[in-house]
């Protein structure tokens, strides 16, 4: 009997738990599905009340009992041509904003809509109906020619190298390209040099050594900003600032990654070490072929971090690029949003646009960037 | 070869030694300590000493350029930026702007304890032997890797809030028979909690709750088994074991959260993209001043004295941690 009733409690309490997990899983996952679902609605139907999560479209209406057809949207426009009667142009908590396309139209104007004396409406005239009114049959459909739309919608003016000619490039793939530029050079840079001083600080004595440590660890409190705003003037006065130099120097260099592979390489046992230098290694091949190999974990913990920093970097860029043509993806989907702050669809497309590189990496590498908060957790 | 541990070479050690063993270190060392000089080290020193000077960024062709842009003020910037003066009997802030900022960087910073408790409770549902897991951790863990510019257009058009277009916050508010849901964005009273709300969701299943479980998966089983045999029901073991062992993780994540919570480079991007600081100051934070001053009005003395005492206000914060905080931490 006792076990059987803790059996039936142990039951219970999984099936609380599952339910808690899946409440808060879907609190984080409903903005990122709403920003997927708005990216593939046409413009009309992106803003729309009660809001709607698949996006779909009225093929045909009733409006105060009389049924007519409604318009298709190709490219942003509405087609008229056909037997398309009526435009829904938005719906809105007072009411659906309704447009009348074709003069043969002949949809009763609603009583409820206007003061005006009913009667038949004439082609382009625009009307509010109360959402009661209206009893749309809809269809299913994504308009994935969104992520299209605003991967081209701005262009760079790029001058070729060879002929001098100017060319139009779409924006985003130039952001594209200047992010995927900036975000490998910095995390190589970072990789390689902080693994290089880092072997210098665990594994070699030379004078001065612990002091100049102690130099990098005080950094580690400073506010970033502080270094920005000197670095900033030093790259103004030089006239460096939109340059890729700007971009990537600066960052690579905090006392971060130096101090997490330090961490990392303490631990690994002296033993290794003393039977290679036994054998006449020099202290590069031991960095090279026994220290790395072995730190595998910490360095690729370290990749993780660093890559996922600087692809999503937003503060650095904006203060030394203002040029379209060096602008990251941050700050060119920052750039985006001022040229179509009300184009919701098109805002989202441009949003997962930037989104998808960096949940790839995270899904791929998530097991080292894990390990790599819990090892800076226990050593802080 | 030296063990690691070991202190650097004493003075006893022969100068030839001694310049053999930094020869052999600085191939190691320059590309990262070059680096890392003239871009972290010297420019914090350079910031201090140009939040003593007026330096109004203007472009320079001469040495006599620099001379003229650039003049030695002392304290100025920081009686300007922290003192008061008498006005007409009141006493009143030199800088009353640089206040109102702070407060709101502190009143934002009111999220994280709600934050840090999420994290705790979500890590010790995540500590459960469960299937799936690791699906849930991915789920909580997306909005701290997903790029903080996007995270912050999904969430104005959630938040948005106009006569005629409704956003989705509203549109649940309005289908729960709220007649008037807030002008999230426009108003001053909401929108602060607005940004709080936002930085929850972004921060709560993130770094912290990562930390937690990690602190929550060291805790050896033997205590709880002690415990079970002792009859200590659910809360008994959660007050008395759980919550003592997890303290120095809670203490490594209060103040690291503080830390980030006054730099706030987050809630930097949300009112630069969402509010523009807005409405009449409401969302703005000593980030977005220091910014201002630098980047938008070229006053890059005052800019770096508002810098510096962000920085003394994060050293100050956490060694009154370190001093009163640690003696809440039991360490094994």
């Amino acid at each position: 009997m006792i076990s059987g009733s803790a059996k039936r409690r142990h039951v219970l309490l999984t099936v609380i738990a599952y339910l808690a997990l899946s409440a808060v899983g879907a609190t984080m996952i409903l903005p990122l599905a709403w920003m997927i679902s708005t990216s593939l609605k046409a413009p009309a139907y992106a803003v729309e009340f009660p809001p709607r999560w698949i996006p779909s479209e009225p093929v045909t209406t009733t409006i105060a009992g009389r049924e007519c057809r409604v318009a298709d949207l190709v490219g942003g426009t509405f087609l008229s041509r056909g037997p398309a009667r009526v435009a829904i142009l938005r719906y809105s908590p007072d009411g659906v904003h309704v447009r009348v396309l074709s003069p043969e139209a002949r949809v009763a104007r609603p009583p409820a809509a206007t003061a005006v004396a009913p009667g038949d409406l004439a082609a382009g005239e625009e009307l509010t109906v109360p959402e009661t009114d209206l009893t749309a049959i809809r269809r299913t459909k994504l308009h994935w020619d969104n992520y299209l739309d605003a991967w081209r919608a701005q262009g760079v003016r790029v001058r070729d190298a060879f002929f001098g000619l100017a060319h139009r490039v779409d924006g985003f793939l130039v952001f594209y390209l200047n992010s995927i530029i900036v975000t490998i050079c910095i995390t190589i840079g970072t990789v390689f040099t902080s693994s290089l001083a880092a072997f210098a600080f665990s594994r070699l004595r030379f004078p001065g050594r612990d002091s100049i440590f102690l130099g990098y660890l005080a950094t580690l409190m400073v506010p970033a900003i502080v270094m920005m705003l000197p670095v900033y003037a030093l790259l103004a006065n030089l006239r460096m600032t939109n340059t890729y130099a700007a971009l990537i120097l600066p960052p690579m260099f905090s006392a971060y990654g130096t101090f997490l592979l330090r961490q990392f390489f303490m631990t690994i046992p002296q033993e290794l070490e003393d039977a290679a230098v036994i054998d006449g290694a020099s202290p590069f091949a031991v960095y090279r072929h026994i220290i790395l190999p072995l730190s595998k974990p910490a360095l690729a913990t370290l990749t993780t971090f660093v890559f996922l920093h600087s692809w999503n970097d937003f503060l650095w860029p904006l203060m030394v690029v203002d040029r379209l043509a060096l602008k990251t993806l941050p700050i060119g989907l920052a750039h985006f949003q001022d040229s179509y702050t009300t184009e919701y669809h098109l805002l989202m497309a441009a949003s997962v646009i930037v989104m998808v590189p960096v949940l790839i990496v995270f899904i791929i590498g998530q097991r080292y960037f894990v390990r790599g908060i819990a090892l800076s957790g226990t050593k802080g | 070869m030296a063990h690691p541990d070991t202190p650097a070479l004493s003075s006893s050690a022969s100068p030839p030694r001694r310049r053999s063993a930094l020869l052999q270190a600085l191939p190691f060392l320059l590309p990262n300590l070059l680096g890392f000089l003239m871009f972290t080290f010297l420019p914090v020193l350079a910031c201090f000493a140009l939040s003593l000077t007026d330096y109004r960024l203007a472009p320079i062709t001469s040495l006599r350029d620099l001379t003229r842009q650039m003049e030695f003020v002392g304290l100025d910037n920081f009686v300007r930026l922290l003192g008061w003066h008498r006005e007409d009997g009141l006493l009143l802030a030199n800088d009353p702007e640089f206040w109102r900022y702070l407060g709101n960087t502190l009143f934002l910073m009111l999220g994280i304890p709600l934050s840090i408790a999420g994290s705790l409770l979500l890590a010790l549902l995540l500590n459960q032997r469960l299937r799936g897991i690791t699906i849930f951790r991915t789920i909580y863990f997306l909005p701290t890797v997903c790029s903080a510019v996007a995270v912050v257009i999904v969430w104005k058009w959630i938040f948005h809030s106009q006569p005629n277009e409704v956003g989705l916050l509203n549109s649940v508010l309005m289908g729960l028979g709220i007649p008037n849901p807030p002008d999230w964005l426009g108003s001053m009273a909401w929108a602060k909690p607005a940004f709080i709300i936002m930085t929850l969701w972004a921060t709560v299943g993130g770094y912290n709750c990562v930390l937690y479980l990690a602190g929550l998966q060291g805790i050896p089983q033997e205590l709880y088994e002690a415990a079970d045999l002792d009859g200590a029901g659910p809360w008994a073991r959660l007050r008395h074991i759980t919550w003592p062992m997890l303290s120095p993780t809670t203490f490594f994540v209060v103040t690291m959260s503080i830390i980030a919570g006054l730099q706030g480079s987050f809630l930097f991007t949300a009112a630069f993209l969402m509010t523009g600081g807005g409405p009449a100051g409401a969302t703005t934070t000593l980030m977005l001043y220091i910014y201002n001053y630098a980047i938008s009005w070229h006053q890059l003395g005052y800019a770096a004295a508002v810098a510096v005492v962000l920085f003394l206000l994060v050293f100050t914060f956490t060694l009154i941690n370190w001093r009163y905080g640690q003696r809440l931490v039991h360490y094994r």
